[in-house]
């Protein structure tokens, strides 16, 4: 029978290699990064579409990450879906007049939002919104165009055919 | 005739309802007779000695094998599809969110859990706890509770090694022999890998396996007939219940979680 001190050694040992493994698991597998919310400001920005975008998708300028999408809400009165992201501080300053869209990764990836900025010299704030978006391409959509086009040569779509109307 | 088959029917019945009571009431037993943090805390250190330290061998040598093999497998599954890139992924959510818990806690039973019943088992088949009753010492608070704490907390302990010797076994075979890119298995990982819905779920697993692994073998050990046919017995049906239990409540508990995957 060991003594009580060496079992106490041993257990504190195992403890220590436990921690040591948890910690590894946060931060080398799972790459957590942040138990707090990370500095940084919230921006909006209304959707006609957002495709397959869910919280937590990445939000990139220039294909660089520069935060997340943290909650997606549907406007009661205009029926667009709002997305709320998190810009994290260290991006530096975001022109008011800059564009949202709703690309995807690859062929077959996840949404993302990729910001374009402009020139305005106001720039974006807590809470401020995003005006200029377009929405997300969705392969479905564009096939079920394109077979309507190829079955009904001559006609046009229903979308082109709008703004001609407008004049009139 | 009929009668008579319908009194079996009935005995089982109050059988199995008395032995669920008789558990309840040792689980209650345990939780709730602590001893004082002074006297206890040694004893549950001696516990968590006999059932996590010594568990440490097999978990770590069965931990890294079974990493390497679900890499070895997943790689070439994966080579076909040219996702290769994908091995990091698979091995960790396979082993975070499955196969760590699972296979963890079905050693915990064979190692730990056959132990803790022959033990208690042998203790009474040998007077050991009536004389504990005689001295006034409660061998509910001296022997049950200590275990069922030690046991608890050790099931925990041993699935995260488990987790990262798994994943490290697969680091070794998909980097160093296969030849993968370290950069983008660890990457990769990183990205599909989320704290809370993966790691955190799958240790939550743990807990309950551990607590319900545990209370089977000291139930088992402490309702034992006292006898050697019945330690063998009691440490059989702890093995066996036990590893039932922990692959139903594995569906259950997956299926609870699964919304925030």
């Amino acid at each position: 029978m060991l003594s009580q001190r060496t079992i106490e050694t041993l257990v504190g040992l195992f403890l220590l290699a436990v921690i040591i493994s948890l910690i590894t698991l946060a931060f080398k597998v799972s790459g957590l990064t942040t138990f707090f919310n990370q500095e940084g400001y919230t921006v909006t920005a209304a959707f006609d579409d957002i495709g397959q975008l869910r919280t937590r998708g990445s939000v990139k300028i220039g294909g660089v990450t520069v935060g997340e999408v943290t909650n997606i809400a549907i406007d009661p009165a205009s029926y667009k879906a709002v997305v709320t992201m998190r810009i994290n501080a260290n991006t530096g300053d975001i022109p008011v007049d800059s564009s949202a869209s709703i690309l995807t990764a690859g062929l077959l990836g996840d949404n993302y939002i990729a910001i374009t900025p402009m020139y305005s010299k106001d720039f974006l704030k807590n809470g401020s919104m995003i005006e200029e978006t377009h929405s997300a391409m969705i392969l479905e959509k564009l096939i079920g165009q394109f077979l309507f086009s190829v079955s009904h040569p001559g006609e046009v779509s229903q979308n082109e055919k709008s703004p001609e109307k407008n004049p009139n | 005739m009929i009668t008579h088959s319908i009194a079996a029917l009935g005995r089982l019945g109050i059988d199995i309802l008395r032995s669920q009571g008789k558990a309840g009431l040792l689980l209650y037993g345990a939780i709730f007779r602590v001893p004082s943090i002074r006297k206890g805390f040694p004893l549950v250190i001696q516990q968590i000695y006999a059932t996590g330290v010594l568990s440490l061998l097999i978990i770590i040598v069965s931990g890294l094998f079974i990493g390497m093999v679900v890499a070895l497998q997943g790689y070439h599954t994966l080579a076909k599809f040219g996702a290769s890139q994908q091995l990091g992924p698979l091995v960790a959510l396979s082993v975070v969110r499955e196969l760590g818990p699972v296979v963890t806690a079905l050693l915990f039973a064979g190692r730990a859990g056959s132990a803790l019943a022959a033990e208690i088992g042998l203790m009474k088949a040998t007077d050991q706890l009536s004389s504990m009753e005689m001295m006034a010492v409660d061998p509910l608070q001296r022997v049950i509770a200590p275990r069922f704490w030690g046991g608890s907390i050790s099931m925990p302990l041993l699935t995260i090694i488990f987790n990262i010797t798994a994943i490290y076994g697969a680091y070794l075979v998909g980097v160093k022999w296969l030849g993968l890119d370290a950069g983008a298995f660890w990457s990769n990982m990183q990205s599909a890998v989320d704290f809370h819905a993966d790691i955190l779920n799958g240790i939550y697993k743990s807990i309950v396996f551990g607590i319900v692994v545990t209370w089977i073998a000291l139930y088992q050990g402490y309702e034992a007939a006292p006898t050697s046919a019945g330690i063998a017995n009691a440490t059989t049906r702890t093995v066996v219940y036990s590893s039932l239990a922990v692959l139903g409540l594995d569906f259950v508990l997956t299926a609870m979680m699964i919304g925030g995957w």
